[in-house]
């Protein structure tokens, strides 16, 4: 019930609340988490000839946020160029110090590679579950994806660690300051969609799928996937480039 | 209480229901093929590097060539970028933002190449 209080709250707090309305409107028209009095009554005065015109504008509305998701993608995609040309143009200049080819362990980067590989996969076997209906699969998928997304990062803090204490920190050379702004910031953007997976679980478990977390899913795994190919270019680029 | 678990369990089949109308996003066979596709292309790069098999502009080559169809894979067999609708704004946007790219990148390390001092 406090979750009816807070969209009535919400409701009354202009355009925001309105949105957030919209947002859950539709489901809880159709028998969602917390249909409030007016919105049954509307609904059941004409449920058959309302229903699709709703509906497809919902679906537009879906399709539109999905769609405005993809052109921050490709702004997230600017940023990490910038940040490969600046790695690139910064890469000779180690200022005597160490290089990364004395001190990446290729191993751990490739384990890294290929987990991140395998989580894309399962991130695309979460949606193919909800596209089945399957809820549980779909939780089940995305707490696989979580996993392999947080050994990840653990090996990546392993190795950021071995390196700061071989002496190569973010303030050891321009070659460093590159290095450690482009790979953290690939980190960073996998750490969030860690948080942001488990965030979607929880209302996935309590919610169910509705055409809104149906869209939020198809966004995160858009994300986990650009994740993948941002890392295929910083294995490609940063290590076996160096290594070479 | 009782409320929000009716709730719950009316939207689980209200999607059923209107799962028929979604297209569907890719196929179990897609993502497969779009896997081991991606796991070729990431071994290539590095069987290549690991026991120098090429050198100098060839090995470059192959590492860029992998890298760039690994991106299409992913785009094509996880990002169902094929399956969007006309107009293909989605596809719009990708090439805006990639012009954008090469030319901070390419710009970028033209610029710094021919700026040394000395």
């Amino acid at each position: 019930m406090a979750n009816g209080d807070r969209k009535l709250a919400a409701m009354q707090h202009g355009a925001n609340g309105r949105a957030w309305q919209s947002d859950a409107g539709v489901p809880a028209g159709n028998g969602g988490i917390a249909s409030t009095g007016r919105t049954s009554a509307g609904q059941e005065a004409g449920p058959a000839s309302n229903e699709h015109p709703h509906d497809k504008a919902h679906h537009d509305l879906e399709s539109m946020r999905l769609m405005g998701f993809w052109i921050f993608l490709m702004t997230d995609c600017i940023l990490f160029g910038s940040l490969f040309a600046t790695y690139i143009v910064l890469s000779g200049n180690t200022d005597g110090g160490p290089t990364g080819v004395g001190l990446f362990e290729l191993n751990g980067v490739i384990a890294s590679t290929f987990i991140l590989l395998t989580s894309s996969f399962t991130s695309g076997l979460a949606v193919l579950s909800m596209n089945r209906g399957d809820r549980r699969g779909l939780i089940g998928w995305l707490a696989v994806t979580a996993l392999l997304g947080a050994s990840f990062i653990a090996l990546e803090v392993t190795e950021f660690m071995h390196l700061v204490h071989e002496g190569a920190t973010i303030g050891t050379s321009a070659f460093w300051s590159g290095f450690y702004t482009l790979v953290g910031t690939h980190g960073l953007h996998v750490s969030l969609g860690l948080v942001w997976m488990l965030a979607l679980m929880i209302q996935l478990g309590r919610h169910g799928i509705t055409p809104v977390t149906r869209r939020k899913v198809g966004v995160l795994s858009l994300y986990w996937h650009f994740l993948d190919v941002v890392w295929i270019f910083v294995f490609t680029f940063v290590y076996l480039l160096e290594v070479m | 209480m009782a409320h929000s678990a009716q709730g719950g369990h009316r939207s689980g089949a209200e999607t059923h229901a209107s799962h028929e109308s979604h297209e569907s996003h890719g196929s179990l066979k897609s993502y497969v093929i779009g896997f081991v596709l991606s796991l070729v292309l990431t071994a290539i790069p590095l069987m290549v590097v690991l026991n120098d098999w090429l050198e100098g502009t060839r090995a470059h080559a192959v590492l860029f060539g992998a890298a760039i169809l690994q991106f299409l894979v992913q785009l094509i067999f996880f990002m169902h970028l094929r399956e969007e609708k006309k107009p293909r704004y989605n596809l719009m946007t990708l090439l805006l933002g990639l012009i954008i790219l090469v030319l901070i990148v390419g710009g970028s390390i033209w610029i710094m190449t021919y700026n040394q001092i000395g």
